[in-house]
């Protein structure tokens, strides 16, 4: 029998980057908040130290700080034909576990979607006409657009001093930012990173084609930078330890170099760690949640009341309790109707690797954000007449890292093995990088979560199941992006070049970003989404479901910077709407 | 090494109240220090020397694996969690599962390696004139490898794919990992490819476009000269 705790006002699940982000907002407004966080306290200091987390056995193949599958996954399958199995091992995505969540071990690499995005069922069909929409895309507008969102990004830009060069300022054009970009109020809080040569030459190579290079917008600091709450940040050593790690230097943007410091000061704010919520309990109604159950690390049982309930825990968990709750209708693709599963999108990464014979790149001096982009054929940037898909991605030409088990980049027609292969990797590791596309993925009603038939986590309860392939808007997308970046990778003076296209199936097991969106979407009316526009639930208005889950498509961008705007817009909502007056934001 | 062995219970921090910082948080990682197979068997040992030496030979580029400890490495790995699949979703029912699902043994890495080499030893006795893998000559051990990775062996209960996948990512781990887990010894996985190691900082480095990176490499624990010159 679950044991049951005295209420509080307002509960997080969850205590990664949008977790930190809602205690922040909302203890700072005078709210009582309870985190409840699955694993365990981590601090720079203690968990991160340059003594010792450059350790690519332990963090990227043992995965010390990744969701482990024995304790959570899911199952996956290609189409609804197949049978799911489960993710046994981690693989195509790197969900994180314990207190900061994914963004301790992401990139930083810092983006904001187009105005495009938030309303691309309009534009698309005011643009090209409905017909460019095929029947089996369910794509949707947002219910938000970026204009409302600006003023969140570029609060989210200054808690984590994003470095970059602005392109476009209140609508005037900068020299050597991204012309494509939506308006900013702001520049960039600082100055981008310096670049290394790989980068250097795409950029030389891109802007030789008459395209429009700029530096990526980085959350590893180009200088020391104190963020609005007083928290300081250190610049970045560019040590190439940064995707899949956390930054022993302070200089990577994350709950903890940049939030946790003041938060963990506040008396309001109480965070319970190594307790994993397993529902979402409703009252008799249905349409009013009561708190949560949650388990702690004894295996002890208990009931946590609260007033309001925000779930923070990653799309796919999410998802998932929602699932697990039994709250809200399950999508069925068969009928297209229910929403909760609908619109699950990722990213699509095929790239292009590069070698040179006389360039010395030394991969090794990198950073996760450190690359040069174009933005040329990203969403509606370009006209799509007579090409067959929709939206597109950017190109970048990055050096993140050159850690030797992870960084193999080799000639066409190179062995797998043996001493062919030992002198190839010899002979490249220094003078080769890759390209690649941030691709985006257009929804499709064969794209959806819902739960297993068969599978039980630790708790008894089904996985959740995937159901995810590449669809016909993105292989087009990859062979139209293939020859743009053959272009780039040619005007670069290589002596040869590779391409190494994803597909034509999605497979789950080699790592190819952990951008997973939607499941649990925003919109504009309760039949077609999951969540209103302030990711409040259209059932029970005492619930809001924070994270890229609220995504209706993924764009050609990686999904940070839009996930932090829509919690800082959500908690803005809570804080100066809903705590005054609770019940539905929005009449549907 | 032992991954998310939480014994703690659930901990209460109350902001401003508590000090959540706790000191030996996350452990600095223990150096191997017993230079002695724990898992294998001598015979198990031989294999696992000669087939990683075909996928990594000694050449005039350096050492192989067998040099750099690589079977060393892959023992204590698969004498710790991962050799026994400690953070993996292990739970039934099996299935053999498309090519874009992923991982589907039901061995651990442990039981795929003790499994897959006796049935592979057993092979080549009947079909090579009672020789075991680590007996033949170079180029039937290519052969078989070669086999092995396309799936053209019958191994019994283990799949030949599955474990060629697995000793070929295990050995890239022991050939380029940091030293104190057994393998890359000396360092000359990353002396062969001019990777500096543990470094942390390459302030300088950023605008130095085509330039040879003029320092050694560095370990966790450093190297024996870290605080001298070069
Ligand atoms: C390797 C990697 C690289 C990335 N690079 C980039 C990048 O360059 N740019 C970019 O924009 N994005 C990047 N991302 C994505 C980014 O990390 C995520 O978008 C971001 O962390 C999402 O925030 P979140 O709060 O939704 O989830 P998280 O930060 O993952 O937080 C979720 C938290 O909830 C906890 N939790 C889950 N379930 C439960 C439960 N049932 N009970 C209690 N607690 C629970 C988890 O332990 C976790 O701490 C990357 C991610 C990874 C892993
Ligand atoms: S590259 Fe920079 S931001 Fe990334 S871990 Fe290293 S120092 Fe930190």
């Amino acid at each position: 029998m679950a044991q049951r705790l005295p209420g509080v006002d307002v509960l997080l699940v969850g205590f990664g980057w949008t977790g930190a982000i809602m205690a922040q907002e909302l203890t700072a407004a005078g709210h009582d908040v309870l985190a409840i966080e699955r694993g365990s306290w981590r601090e720079t200091s203690t968990d991160f130290a340059p003594s010792f987390i450059q350790d690519e056995l332990r963090y990227r193949y043992h995965g010390h700080l990744f969701e482990q599958t024995a304790q959570e996954t899911l199952t996956f399958r290609n189409t609804p034909d197949q049978t799911a199995l489960p993710m046994r091992r981690l693989g195509s995505f790197l969900p994180g576990t314990g207190v900061g969540g994914s963004i301790l071990h992401w990139n930083g690499q810092a983006f904001r979607f187009l105005p495009y995005d938030f309303e691309i069922r309009r534009q698309t069909a005011a643009r090209y006409g409905e017909a460019m929409i095929p029947p089996d895309m369910t794509l949707q507008d947002w219910g938000v657009t970026y204009d409302e969102l600006e003023p969140h990004y570029t609060r989210w830009e200054e808690l984590c001093g994003i470095s970059g060069q602005t392109g476009n300022l209140k609508g005037q054009k900068q020299a050597g930012g991204n012309p494509f970009e939506g308006p900013r109020s702001k520049p960039y809080p600082t100055p981008p990173m310096k670049q290394t040569y790989g980068p250097m030459l795409f950029g030389e190579a891109a802007a030789s084609l008459k395209l429009h290079p700029f530096p990526c917008p980085s959350g590893n600091m180009s200088q020391a930078y104190t963020n609005p709450l007083g928290v300081s940040m250190a610049p970045c050593t560019y040590c190439g330890f940064c995707e899949k790690f956390g930054c022993g230097n302070y200089s990577k943007a994350s709950a903890q170099t940049t939030i946790l410091p003041v938060l963990m000061q506040r008396k309001n704010f109480t965070l319970r760690t190594e307790c994993e919520v397993t529902r979402i309990n409703l009252d008799g109604s249905g349409a009013h949640a009561t708190g949560v159950t949650y388990v702690d690390a004894h295996g002890n049982e208990f009931e946590q009341p609260a007033e309001l309930v925000i779930v923070c825990a990653y799309i796919l968990h999410n998802v998932h309790l929602l699932m697990a709750s039994g709250i809200g209708t399950r999508y069925d693709p068969a009928t297209g109707q229910g929403t909760l599963g609908k619109n699950y999108c990722y990213q699509l990464t095929p790239s292009v690797d590069v070698f040179f014979d006389d360039k010395l790149l030394n991969p090794f001096v990198g950073a996760g954000a450190l690359g040069m982009i174009v933005d040329d054929w990203n969403g509606d940037n370009f006209d799509h007449a007579g090409l067959g898909f929709i939206h597109g991605g950017y190109i970048g030409g990055y050096m993140t890292t050159g850690r030797p088990i992870e960084t193999e980049l080799l000639p066409e027609g190179t062995p797998k093995w043996g001493a062919k292969w030992k002198q190839a990797f010899v002979k490249n590791y220094l003078t080769s990088m890759s390209l690649s596309l941030m691709g985006s993925v257009m929804p499709n009603k064969a794209n959806y979560l819902d739960l297993d038939p068969t599978y039980r986590d630790v708790y008894g309860r089904p996985l959740m199941r995937m159901t995810y392939d590449f669809k016909q808007n993105e292989l087009k997308l990859q062979d139209f992006a293939m020859g743009k970046m053959v272009d780039i990778a040619n005007a670069m003076k290589p002596r040869e070049i590779k391409k190494s296209p994803r597909g034509p199936h999605y497979d789950i097991a080699p790592y190819q970003s952990t951008h997973n969106t939607g499941g649990a979407i925003m919109g504009v009316n309760r039949r077609e989404s999951v969540v209103n526009r302030y990711l409040q639930h259209w059932d029970v208005p005492n619930l809001f479901v924070v994270g890229a889950s609220a995504f209706p498509h993924n764009s050609g961008y990686n999904p940070t910077g839009t996930v932090s705007a829509l919690a800082l817009w959500a908690a803005t909502a809570i804080r100066d709407q809903y705590l005054k007056h609770p019940g539905p934001l929005v009449q549907s | 090494m032992t991954l998310g062995a939480n014994t703690a219970a659930a901990r209460e921090i109350k902001g401003g109240v508590d000090d959540p910082w706790l000191p030996h948080q996350a452990d600095a990682p223990v150096p191997l220090e017993n230079p002695g197979f724990a898992f294998f068997t001598p015979a198990e040992a031989a294999f696992v020397q000669s087939a990683t030496e075909r996928l990594i030979p000694e050449d005039d580029l350096g050492p192989g694996a067998k040099a750099c400890g690589v079977a060393l490495f892959i023992d204590h790995q698969l004498a710790g969690a991962y050799g026994r699949a400690g953070n993996w979703y292990m739970q039934g029912p099996w299935a053999k599962g498309e090519k874009t699902q992923g991982f589907q043994s039901r061995m651990t890495p442990a039981d795929l390696y003790r499994a897959a080499i006796k049935a592979i030893d057993e092979h080549t006795m009947s079909a090579q004139g009672g020789k075991l893998f680590a007996d033949l000559p170079v180029e039937a051990q290519d052969a078989m490898l070669s086999d092995l990775e396309g799936g053209k062996v019958d191994l019994g209960g283990a799949d030949a794919k599955t474990f060629f996948q697995m000793l070929w990512q295990n050995t890239k781990e022991g050939m380029f990992s940091d030293p104190i887990y057994g393998g890359n010894k000396d360092m000359a996985g990353w002396k062969m490819l001019g990777f500096p190691g543990a470094r942390y900082n390459y302030l300088d480095w950023v605008d130095r476009h085509g330039e040879r990176y003029d320092q050694p490499p560095v370990g966790i624990r450093g190297r024996p000269a870290w605080n001298g010159a070069g």
